[in-house]
């Protein structure tokens, strides 16, 4: 008689990296239904899109790399970073802006690094970074809450959109379904004060709703990750507790310039950042208290940027330097082991 | 029901545990044929006590314990020794492993056995000593000796028992029943353990999925004497592991290679007790244990009471094994238990579980993916370490990071791997990583130790070698100094005897002796071979003869004369000296010349005789002569401490006497007869003689330390020396101490000798000179 022979443990959790990243889509989808609702369709049309070119280019650069298709596009991986490029860019976005972004995300940030699991920066945000710094007006246009269009859901219809993002629709039309973000108002403000601003915006004081909508409906996503256990609270609540931190003290110390921390934490990305971006496994600090460091660092980071930065949200470079600061992040912030006294610090060894 | 803490991390796979209960401990079937390996426990294997073909009795020991962390074993049941060899055991390495095979005849005799009356009234030692003869090893998965765990109370302080019963393995229900049916047996070993550790505290660790046995222990505990507390432990892989149950228990954890005992906490197994109480109470050795035989490849999943060494074969039978279903058969829990190849793999002292699994049970572990650093291995990790990092440094051969990431505190439970959604085998990366350090390290070790051979090596070659270099520039000055005297001499000669034509006149003797020589040769060799003119070879001979001795008498008057009058010309003691051995060299020749033609029963004996009275006359007079030249050295020497003479010289004639005089006497030591009287003869001339040195050489030291102390002596170098001589006393006693081979020793000794004396020589000059 001859039985199989294997290492243990013979006996493994149902479990498994597409199980992950689907357990991820399906966090998302809160959030997707409220942007969709408050913004228009172009956030779904943006996702479809993004997600065909991930799985396209996934597949070609796979077929290059000479590594087995069907093994490594079932993982899901490629899809989960379409799709948290989709909902940053702005809904209106033309087509070839996302097909940039999807090929620069997989292709360069994540294969050329050496595929899932090797790379040091985020994909999504080396990519929306990228399509900030070099198309600043299609990435700027961000379409404005349908209470701001009129009576009833007046967004733009699934055709127009589609003609919007593909090319075939004039500027003019969707200029008038574009505009400023709270977060540009404010930071583009001229010489008023916070209150002044806030009371002749109509963003402000009117369509601020749709984003703290949509910023609830990232939080509820969060929430069923970490229920779930894909994600630890570590980062997530470091980050938003640095950033609230951050805001409070300046808003306590001087409200007339600064805005006040519900504002920072329920606006722009600040919830997607916190739950979907900073909790991408691979490019974070590895050990939970490695991770506190990295969530508050960036939203140290954020608040900075967004205050007194050029760009009105700072989520995606906040990211990436952080992914930069990772690996010694990880250096001095290894765990104290079961027997020990203390953690181990530094690269250990002769050094 | 004292308070229960938490360790870090931890998983909850499906427990299985179900099946197995429902039917009581039942006994297994007597197996054929027994295979008991020799190493069923953590130390050195025992050794084979029978030989093939013996009969043995249940319960007989067959192999005894070799040194102190080791276990006898026992004959499981009556039967026929059958072979002592390689047979599979139940490794996960697979490999072979000598092992024991008893052919049973059926009867289970029991040999003479007996238990304890009151182990209380026994020397502790006694009682462990007991233990240990039962064979008594932990049961819990490592098989630790457990009387090495029993003699901790000697150097530790023991405050804490912890009886292990958490039992955390899915399927594994050994315990659990053993704890349902035999509660009173488990209390009557803690009892034992308690008496011989004295703990203040005992505590039962137990999961909270056992109610059943939780309930039977609470009833068996109702007034007993001990302090034992029954902590229910929430049911979470791997709290049954020694260091999580005891953190579990006491919120301490044990120190990083560090062992229980040093926190004062020792851990035994449920099942331990149970083996502890049936050696003391009823003298049975531990030959059999509950196996749990599970899974779904059997029909009846039960707790079966097998013998040690029964294959496990003959309990899949018992339990009703599908052989067609069977896929994958796991001994021990399917976390951390080793596969393994085939059924005749017997039970040893360990072996708590037998899973024999179909292929959904446990399929295999599907192919790996890349590692996304999700973090949910560091989660469970109960070693509060980080699965994912140390996974990298292995991976990438990384070692020194994956130490520095306490590679060595991870137990290898397997729970980072149980959770990992890339199904990576983390298990197998650590053992990897820590299997290529530890080779690295032995290897490290054994080039140090290469490292330090060679580096002293090279310095005692470099050593020797200056010593070789000062030892030769000294005889090259000494040679320098030895070639001017004797051109002073000559000098000195030519003044005084400038007629003499002394060389002239050695070569005329050399001639005549080497003639003398060959005449006599050729005589000899016609009186052997008995042909030729003998008479008119003799007077060859006779001829050759008178010729030498005339040129000898010629070369020793024109010699004889330039003696006295050298000392006064401030002559050559040194080459007096040479005369004088040269004189004595003769002499021994001429003896030897006797001592053969004696052998031979040669005639012109008489002769050669009186040759050798001649040579040891001139001997003599050479002898005296040198004397004389010394004795008005050292009166010179005492007059002018400048004069330099030659004490080394001197010392080394010493030296030279003593060994000849040894050697002599080791030479005589083999002689007998006649030859030993002449032999006694010689060897009292040399004493004689050396004793003659001795006394020169004493003397001139003598002059020379006198000398000295008129001069006021340089004590500063004296002591120096006095230091360097003693070191090169102790340096040669050690070379001899190596030394095996016979001639490197005798002239060893013969060094050591001098340099003693020598050493002696100037502490005593030293000490005569220090009161001053």
């Amino acid at each position: 008689m001859s039985l199989i022979r294997m290492s243990s443990p013979h006996v493994y959790k149902a479990n498994s990296t597409a199980n992950v990243m689907r357990l991820v889509l399906l966090a998302t989808l809160p959030g997707i239904t409220a942007l969709t609702v408050f913004f228009g369709w172009g956030t779904l049309i943006q996702i479809v899109w993004a997600a065909l070119l991930a799985v396209a280019f996934e597949a070609a650069i796979l077929k290059l790399r000479r590594r087995p298709l069907g093994f490594y596009l079932s993982d899901g991986s490629a899809i989960v970073t379409a799709l948290l490029l989709a909902v940053a860019i702005p809904p209106f976005a033309p087509w070839w802006v996302t097909a940039v972004g999807v090929f620069v995300a997989i292709v360069i940030a994540k294969h050329l690094y050496g595929g899932l699991g090797q790379n040091p920066f985020n994909p999504a945000m080396v990519a929306y970074a990228l399509l900030l710094i070099s198309f600043p007006v299609e990435m700027t246009r961000w379409t404005s809450p349908f209470v701001l269009n009129g009576e009833g859901w007046p967004v733009a219809s699934f055709m127009d959109t589609l003609g919007a993002i593909f090319g075939s629709v004039e500027h003019i039309w969707y200029d008038s379904f574009t505009g400023a973000t709270p977060l540009d108002e404010l930071r583009h403000r001229g010489g008023l004060t916070t209150e002044e601003t806030w009371r002749q915006s109509l963003v402000l004081s009117q369509g601020i709703g749709a984003w703290h909508a949509v910023s609830a409906a990232w939080f509820m996503g969060g929430i069923f990750l970490l229920y779930r256990k894909i994600i630890t609270w570590h980062a997530p609540i470091s980050m938003l507790l640095a950033l609230a931190v951050c805001a409070t003290l300046f808003y306590g110390f001087d409200p007339d310039s600064y805005a006040d921390p519900f504002f920072h934490l329920s606006t722009g990305a600040t919830m997607l950042a916190a739950f979907f971006i900073i909790t991408d496994p691979v490019s974070s600090a590895t050990s939970n208290r490695g991770r506190i460091i990295f969530g508050a660092s960036i939203g140290v980071l954020i608040f900075i940027i967004r205050t007194w930065g050029n760009y009105p949200d700072g989520v995606a470079f906040a990211v990436l330097l952080l992914n930069l600061a990772a690996p010694f992040i990880d250096l001095y912030s290894q765990p104290r082991s079961y027997g020990h006294s203390r953690a181990n610090k530094g690269r250990g060894g002769k050094a | 029901m004292g308070k229960v803490f938490a360790f870090h991390g931890g998983i909850h796979p499906p427990e299985n545990k179900k099946q197995s209960t429902r039917t009581p401990i039942r006994k297994a079937p007597l197996p054929k044929l027994l295979y008991l390996p020799l190493q069923q426990h953590i130390g050195m294997a025992a050794s084979p006590l029978v030989n093939i073909g013996d009969r043995v009795l249940k319960g007989q020991m067959i192999a005894e314990p070799v040194g102190r962390i080791s276990a006898s074993l026992h004959a499981p049941t009556s039967g026929i020794i059958r072979s002592i060899g390689p047979h599979p055991v139940p490794h996960a390495s697979g490999l072979e492993s000598d092992c024991i095979v008893i052919e049973s005849d059926g009867q289970d005799e029991w040999i003479e056995h007996q238990s304890i009356e009151d182990y209380t009234k026994l020397e502790p030692g006694t009682l462990i000593e007991h233990i240990r003869r039962c064979g008594i090893a932990g049961m819990g998965g490592a098989g630790f000796p457990t009387d090495v765990k029993l003699h901790l109370g000697d150097d530790h302080i023991v405050n804490t028992l912890i009886i292990n019963a958490a039992e955390c393995e899915p399927y594994i229900t050994a315990d659990d029943m053993l704890m349902r049916e035999r509660a009173h047996e488990i209390l009557g070993g803690i009892r034992i353990i308690s008496h011989l550790l004295k703990p203040s505290h005992i505590m039962i660790g137990i999961e909270d999925n056992k109610s059943h046995a939780i309930h039977t222990l609470e009833q068996v505990l109702k007034g007993c004497e001990l302090n034992i507390d029954i902590r229910v432990v929430p049911t979470k892989y791997p709290s049954g592991g020694e260091r999580q149950l005891i953190k579990l228990l006491t919120d301490i954890e044990v120190p990083s290679g560090r062992i229980p005992a040093d926190i004062g906490i020792v851990c035994q197994n449920i099942g331990t007790t149970t083996a502890i109480y049936r050696a003391v109470h009823h003298g049975e050795p531990l030959i059999s244990r509950v196996v749990t035989v599970t899974g779904d490849a059997v029909a009846q999943p039960q707790n079966l009471e097998a013998l040690i060494g029964t294959p496990f074969a003959d309990l899949l039978d018992a339990a009703n094994v599908y052989e067609n279903k069977l896929y994958r058969l796991v001994m021990g829990g399917p976390m951390m238990g080793v596969t393994v190849e085939h059924d005749q793999i017997p039970v040893i002292k360990t072996t708590n579980c037998i899973i024999a699994a179909t292929i959904d049970e446990m399929p295999p572990a599907p192919p790996e993916q890349a590692c996304i650093r999700c973090g949910m291995c560091e989660q469970v990790c109960p070693a509060e370490l980080l699965p994912q990092q140390l996974y990298w440094f292995s991976k990438g051969r990384e070692f020194d990071k994956a130490r520095h990431h306490n590679l060595f505190d991870c137990i290898e439970c397997g729970a980072c791997a149980y959770v990992c959604p890339s199904s990576i085998p983390l298990v197998q990366y650590y053992r990897f990583a820590k299997s290529e350090i530890r080779t690295e390290e032995a290897e490290q070790r054994k080039a140090d130790h290469a490292r330090q051979r060679f580096e002293a090596r090279q310095a005692r070659l470099e050593r020797e070698e200056a010593e070789k270099e000062a030892r030769r520039k000294a005889r090259a000055e000494e040679a320098a100094r030895a070639q001017q005297a004797r051109k002073n001499n000559e000098n000195a000669a030519a003044t005084a005897e400038p007629a003499q034509d002394i060389s002239a006149l050695k070569t005329a003797a050399a001639v005549a002796r080497t003639k003398l020589k060959k005449a006599q040769k050729a005589l000899d060799a016609a009186r052997e071979s008995g042909e030729g003119d003998i008479s008119a070879l003799e007077a060859a001979v006779q001829a050759a003869q008178t010729s030498a001795d005339q040129a000898q008498k010629a070369l020793d008057s024109a010699d004889k004369p330039s003696a006295p009058t050298a000392p006064a010309a401030g002559a050559d003691i040194k080459q007096l000296k040479t005369a004088a051995a040269v004189a004595r060299t003769k002499l021994k020749k001429a003896r030897d010349a006797l001592k053969n033609a004696e052998d031979k029963g040669l005639d012109g004996l008489d002769k050669l005789r009186a040759t050798l009275s001649t040579l040891e006359q001139k001997a003599e007079e050479a002898d005296k002569a040198f004397k004389d030249a010394e004795n008005a050295a050292s009166s010179s020497t005492e007059a002018t401490p400048a004069a330099p003479v030659d004490m080394k010289a001197l010392k080394q004639q010493v030296s030279i006497m003593r060994t000849k005089l040894k050697k002599a006497e080791a030479a005589l030591e083999g002689l007998e007869g006649d030859e030993r009287s002449q032999a006694e003869q010689a060897l009292e001339e040399l004493r004689q003689r050396h004793a003659e040195a001795d006394q020169a050489f004493k003397a001139a030291e003598q002059a020379q330390i006198d000398a000295a102390a008129a001069q006021g002596v340089d004590l500063k170098q004296l002591k120096i020396d006095a230091a360097m001589a003693r070191a090169a006393v102790t340096k040669l006693e050690r070379a001899l101490a190596k030394t095996e081979e016979e001639q490197e020793r005798a002239s060893l000794e013969a060094e050591l000798v001098t340099a003693r004396d020598k050493a002696e020589q100037l502490n005593k000059t030293l000490q005569q000179h220090e009161p001053a």
